[in-house]
Parts: structure tokens; C-alpha cells; sequence
């Protein structure tokens, strides 16, 4: 589905910060096309980000939120080499999972 | 779907194929959809009154402690709003946006677990300039800041 989610995510300290930009439509249902019909909304409704099986955020997102959303946050903990996921499900229930390497 | 899958077949001996079906989220194609819930009634509210209802709060006290992080006091772009949110009130469980004037108020909610800055930049569409508000639930209760957001081009398409 789409292109692969950009995962960064760097350690300072006894922080990680982490920037996701993710690829999708997030169509918000009050468009319409040429025609004149309204373009059905399509958007990620649910986003859950996980640092070694631990989910460190989760969120629900309407279609307000951009297109190619983009996600940055900061938890405590994590090290060089661990790994973060980040998994989406819209509301076709397509769904995506990325997963990125702190740095 | 994967998880579901491996857990009903772990389980599958002496389970009915009804039960099977629903477990796989084959009969309720509304449940397979999301692994957390996704609260319908939240994002279709048009108050802030509302909203906080759908999301089992009442009556949001206004604090000094959330700030408004990197967000522009005026946009160019509607479709794209850069907006960030932090607070500083002990025990933060969520982070929610909500604009003003869009169709729906509610742009998105972060749920924020123990461990986690209660600290969200994201992106977001405005209809028109209007104020956006940052609504924090802590310790049960919910707490809001307000800001307004100038637009010079609407982002909902129109």
C-alpha cells in the first residue's frame, strides 16, 4: 500500500525523538470530482508506534489531519540499534507497518 | 489480521465456526478494521462541548501548562498546518486538536503512555482561520489552550 513510511529516529541522552512521514491520501470527504460527486473520505484512522514491542504512542486521526502525514514525538528510554514500528490502519482497513532503526 | 488469524487457530479446538468467523473478523468487518477503537462519535461532533462528551470528559479548565509548539500564527497553506502541542500538566493521557471552524472539529488524538514527552508536532488541514484549540486529558481531566490560527488558503478542498 503506498509508498514506505520514513522512520527517523535519533537518541540523545535518555531521549529518542522520532519523525515518521507517512504516505497516504487522508482524502477528507468534502472534495468532489469533476463530475460533481463527492470524493469518499479516505484517512488513517489508526496509528500506533512501538519501541521494542512496547507501544510508546498511539492516536486516532480524522481526516483533518494532512496528507502524507507527518508524526514527530519523544519518549525516554531507548539505544542505538533499537527498533521503533510504526503501524497504520485507515478507514478502507488498509493498513501498513514500517519499522526503523534508532540511530 | 495476522495476529488474529495466528490467535484463532491456537484456539480453533471445540470453538464454533460462528465464533471462528466473528474472531477472524469475517462476520464484522467493522471490527477487523481497527486493532485500538477508532471513536466515531468524537470525530463527528461540531462543539468542543461535544467532543470532550464523546471523549468521556465534561467541562475542560483553561491552563497556562499546554503550549502551542512551532505553530504559526498565520499559514499560507490550509492543507498544511504545522501545529505542535506540549504539556506540562503531571499525569497527561492524551493530547487532542480540535479546530474551530473545520466540518468536524476534531483533528486526531494521541494517546500518550507512561514513558512518552506528552509532546505531539504534526500537520493539519483549517477550512478557514479560525481557532484551534489543544485539549489534554491528565489524570482524568481535561484541560484546554486556545489559540488562533490565521489561514490565507483554505485546506478542505473548497
Amino acid at each position: 500500500m503506498a509508498d514506505p513510511m520514513r522512520i527517523r529516529a535519533n537518541v540523545t541522552g535518555d531521549t529518542t525523538e522520532v519523525r515518521v512521514l507517512m504516505s497516504h491520501e487522508m482524502e477528507t470527504g468534502q472534495r468532489k470530482d469533476a463530475a460533481g460527486k463527492v470524493i469518499p473520505a479516505w484517512h488513517i484512522q489508526n496509528v500506533t508506534a512501538a519501541h521494542n514491542g512496547k507501544t510508546v504512542l498511539t492516536a486516532q486521526w480524522g481526516p483533518a489531519v494532512s496528507k502524507n502525514p507527518f508524526l514527530s514525538f519523544k519518549f525516554k528510554g531507548g539505544a542505538k540499534g533499537d527498533k521503533i514500528q510504526f503501524a497504520w490502519v485507515d478507514n478502507r482497513g488498509d493498513k501498513r507497518t514500517d519499522e526503523a532503526l534508532i540511530a | 489480521m495476522d495476529m488474529q488469524r495466528r490467535e484463532v487457530l491456537r484456539k480453533s479446538s471445540g470453538v464454533s465456526l460462528l465464533t471462528l468467523l466473528a474472531a477472524a473478523g469475517w462476520l464484522a468487518p467493522g471490527e477487523a478494521l481497527a486493532q485500538a477503537a477508532w471513536n466515531k462519535a468524537a470525530f463527528d461532533t461540531k462543539s468542543m462541548d461535544e467532543t470532550i462528551k464523546a471523549l468521556g470528559g465534561s467541562g475542560p479548565a483553561q491552563s497556562k501548562d499546554i503550549t502551542f509548539v512551532q505553530t504559526p500564527d498565520i499559514a499560507e497553506n490550509g492543507a498544511v498546518v504545522p501545529i505542535g502541542v506540549a504539556s506540562a500538566i503531571p499525569k497527561t493521557e492524551a493530547i487532542a486538536i480540535l479546530v474551530e471552524k473545520n466540518p468536524n472539529m476534531l483533528v486526531a488524538i494521541f494517546e500518550i503512555p507512561a514513558g512518552t514527552e506528552p509532546a505531539i508536532s504534526t500537520r493539519m488541514k483549517m477550512g478557514q482561520s479560525s481557532n484551534v484549540y489543544a485539549l489534554v486529558k491528565a489524570d482524568g481531566k481535561f484541560y484546554v489552550a486556545t489559540k488562533e490560527i490565521k489561514i490565507t488558503l483554505g485546506g478542505c478542498g473548497g
